[in-house]
């Protein structure tokens, strides 16, 4: 490790300037940079939809939206944005890109030109994504409104304007995009190791990466056979998903599901590996049971390609089949259980400092619980009949990805800001923006659970009146978290108009990743002389 | 002991609400204002649903209590201040093997009366009845296909058509109508996209899937107005197709079905299912 080259800007000129650097860019801290400002895009946009939807529920009756068709279409946006134009984009584009070469001591992806295709593909697919929202959907009614799982017939015969057909051709090039990029990073972290750096040496985050891009290559062509089955479906005259032609609706459900499970790993998994350099670089002590962690990602990993009909437990499938789901889903309690107490053990012990990633870490902690522990409950299918399509699963799933993915976002965000940008963002700022985030979340998505339990069906616009306290609590909520994201955007300008230096490793000796030992920002070119790791 | 305080204080709260919440209007088959846990049981599913999940709360609020206990103590013994030198501990096998094996241990006290919900709820029992309900784009028909050749759409009823005290979005102009005490077998199917029929007080939720039939059962122990929404987003209205079930004297059921044979009959104009699909095709 101490035979790092810095590289002192001597290459700096042999790049392109301007507009060019990016558009033509093959360096991958340049993309990472693009793929961090479009997740941000993204995030912006899908939290300003969540808003709408939230105005809307805050009182029972019509308010904002004269049908609930527009109401539908804001819920599936929502969901279609926030996965494929925010988390993803974030956790695998943004900080993969970015930190898995400099933590595994590379000088780039494998395929710097494939990595620009990976990134470019992305504003095409949400232009197809915008377009599909201002075209006919629902008959005499524009945009899709059939939930981000887009269930046939509904999105076949429920809707036979071209909305749909835009939306899944902006699937289509959404997962190109991450399956080019999974290749990508398969082959980096497969062949572009700095000498002595084994599998079972890399950082956690590469690990959670190497697991996430896996499931990406398995699940997204099966989302992409799908989708274009309900393509030929709808323009073709294909009847897979038709009953009067022989087909049946459930099979686009069990081919959905069979990417959609493995999808919510793709959006949690990078998560745990940013949840795991930080916790260790702020208890500063090294990760707790390291293997036990990275074979507990593979374990949730592989186990989440069996578990897909516990999404569908009300569709009429046998008891054996749903007895078997019942027990394999319950069996990732396991893996996910060895990680928390594995984080909590990190830090038992340690000398922790309550800087603002950390703060976002262990609030992933404890909310990721929580999450999780209602996920035990739905799996099992016979509590599930009566929470399946409630708010109790609205609660559910934001627990794990809104306030568990989304934190360990922000979280990965502090954490290397620093880095990125060579700038230390303001800590005052920074715990505003984690207090206000984290009483807001709990505020909108606690009092779902209560909802649901109490018979709230998900994808409605107007309830039942009894349904009218919680559900306004829950909108106050979502007004706190809305001003802790522009607290959040008020400290990146902060950070970039105050330019205080923030030196190549701030965080001190328990940063022990390679990315601590570069410049902040890192050279243009990183590892002229690769590092040697003993 | 501030943490001990807290959490009583927390608890005390929890149950001041549920005993503010909990009677204030309180309708058996309906949600009440503030409700949070399951809606009152009115047949011996949803009694066994209700009391697995108060058995699983318990279980998971002390698994996240332990969580959030854990974090509390690393955060006050081993934050900077109170311990500037960490350890260097790095592996323990035998709390490793612990904390897998546990886990397993409290999920398999789980799965044995998961299963037998499960069983329950999937054996369906020899009926009594049978009652079938047909989703459409937005209201739901009913059926009784062993009491003769009728069926009935039911809507809900809209501002201005309610009664005094019927719930809004939940109140239909026909209701499905059963005996108390009775085995319902309920079969489901959908005639243009998916919806789900549901009613919570009975613990029953199920797909109405085109091309299939779905089936589910229930028994209704009270007599009352019983209701639920269609719980899989159908389309425009999805939010606008409730579910009520009314629970009746078998003598009010008979009574109702001979009324019903002659109301609903099918030699009266078109037959219903006739004047559904009539419906659907202009679209």
């Amino acid at each position: 490790m101490d035979t790092i080259a810095k590289a002192h800007g001597e290459d700096q000129h042999d790049h392109p300037h301007g507009w060019r650097r990016y558009l033509y860019s093959t360096n991958h801290k340049d993309i990472g940079t693009m793929y961090l400002a479009f997740a941000l895009l993204g995030g912006l946009v899908g939290g300003v939809l969540s808003i709408g939807m939230r105005l809307e529920l805050m009182h029972p009756g019509l308010q904002f939206f004269h049908d609930s068709h527009m109401f539908n279409v804001f819920t599936t946006a929502h969901g279609l944005i926030m996965i494929f134009f925010m988390v993803m984009p974030a956790m695998i584009g943004g900080f993969g890109n970015w930190m898995v070469p400099l933590m595994i001591g590379a000088p780039d992806m494998a395929f710097p030109r494939m990595n620009n295709i990976s990134f470019w593909l992305l504003p095409a697919s949400f232009t197809l994504l915008i377009i599909s929202l201002f075209v006919e959907g629902e008959p005499g009614a524009p945009g899709v409104a059939a939930g981000w799982t887009i269930y046939a017939p509904l999105s076949t015969t429920g809707h036979p304007g071209p909305a749909v057909d835009f939306a899944i051709l902006s699937l289509h090039l959404a997962g190109a995009s991450s399956i080019l990029g999974a290749i990508n990073f398969i082959t980096t972290i497969f062949n572009m190791r700095a000498p002595g750096m084994t599998m079972h040496k890399m950082p956690l985050f590469v690990w959670s990466q190497l697991v996430t891009v896996f499931l990406i290559l398995l699940a997204m062509p099966v989302l992409a056979g799908a989708i274009t089955m309900l393509l030929t479906d709808r323009n073709f005259g294909t009847t897979f998903f038709t009953p009067s032609g022989g087909g049946d609706p459930l099979l686009f459900q069990h081919l959905f599901w069979f990417f959609g499970h493995p999808e919510v790993y793709i959006l949690i998994v990078p998560g745990f590996g940013m949840v795991s350099q930080i916790v260790a670089t702020f208890a500063r002590k090294p990760v707790f049971g390291y293997l036990g962690m990275a074979y507990a990602m593979v374990a949730i990993g592989g186990i989440g390609f069996v578990v897909w009909a516990h999404h569908m437990y009300t569709v009429g499938m046998s008891t054996a089949v749903q007895a078997y789901f019942v027990v394999a889903t319950m069996v990732i309690a396991v893996p996910t259980g060895v990680k928390i107490f594995s984080w909590v053990a990190t830090m038992w012990g340690g000398s922790l400092e309550f800087k603002t990633p950390m703060l976002w870490a262990i609030g992933f902690i404890f909310l990721f619980t929580v999450g999780g522990v209602t996920g035990v409950v739905l799996a099992n299918a016979g509590v599930d009949r009566s929470l399946q399509d409630t708010y109790y699963v609205v609660a559910h799933f934001h627990y794990v990805l809104s306030l568990g993915a989304v934190f360990t976002i922000f979280a990965g965000w502090y954490y290397w800001f620093p880095k990125m940008s060579g700038y230390m963002y303001s800590e005052p700022i920074g715990k505003l923006h984690f207090w206000l985030t984290f009483i807001g979340v709990n505020i909108v998505f606690f009092p779902q659970h209560f909802l649901g339990l109490s018979g709230m069906p998900r994808r409605i616009a107007d309830y039942p009146d009894a349904f009218a306290g919680w559900n306004l609590v829950s909108s106050i909520g979502s007004y706190i978290s809305g001003v802790g994201a522009l607290v959040f955007f008020f400290g990146v300008a902060h950070a970039f108009m105050r330019k205080q230096r923030a030196g190549d490793n701030p965080w001190g000796a328990g940063a022990t990743t390679l990315e601590w030992t570069l410049p902040s920002p890192p050279p243009f070119h990183q590892y002229n002389e690769l590092p040697l790791i003993k | 002991m501030s943490l001990l305080n807290r959490m009583t204080l927390l608890a005390m709260m929890i149950i001041a609400m549920l005993g503010a919440g909990e009677p204030a209007l309180a309708g058996l088959g309906q949600p009440s204002p503030w409700q949070l846990g399951l809606q009152e049981s009115a047949s011996p599913v949803m009694t066994d649903i209700i009391w697995f999940h108060d058995f699983l709360l318990y279980i998971i609020t002390a698994i996240a209590g332990f969580v959030l206990a854990l974090l509390i103590v690393v955060m006050v013994r081993f934050n900077a201040r109170a311990n500037p030198i960490p350890w260097r501990t790095t592996h323990n096998t035998l709390i490793e093997i612990a904390w897998t094996i546990i886990p397993i241990m409290i999920l398999m006290f789980i799965a044995v009366p998961s299963f037998k919900l499960l069983f329950l709820q999937l054996n369906v029992p020899a009926a009594d009845l049978t009652v079938k309900a047909t989703g459409k784009q937005w209201y739901w028909s009913y059926s009784y296909p062993d009491n003769g050749e009728f069926e009935f759409d039911s809507l809900m009823l809209k501002d201005g058509e309610r009664k005094e005290g019927q719930p809004r979005l939940l109140a239909v102009d026909n209701e499905m109508v059963v005996p108390v005490n009775k085995i319902v077998h309920v079969i489901t199917t959908g005639s243009d996209v998916i919806h789900s029929f549901a009613v919570p007080s009975f613990g029953i939720k199920i797909d109405a899937v085109p091309g299939r039939i779905n089936e589910t059962w229930f028994t209704a122990t009270k007599e009352g107005i019983y209701y639920g929404q269609c719980s899989e987003l159908c389309g425009k209205d999805h939010a606008f197709m409730p579910i009520a079930v009314r629970v009746v004297s078998e003598q009010a059921f008979s009574a109702w079905i001979e009324d019903a044979k002659k109301k609903y009959a099918r030699n009266e104009g078109l037959p219903s299912t006739a004047v559904a699909s009539a419906q659907r095709l202009p679209q």
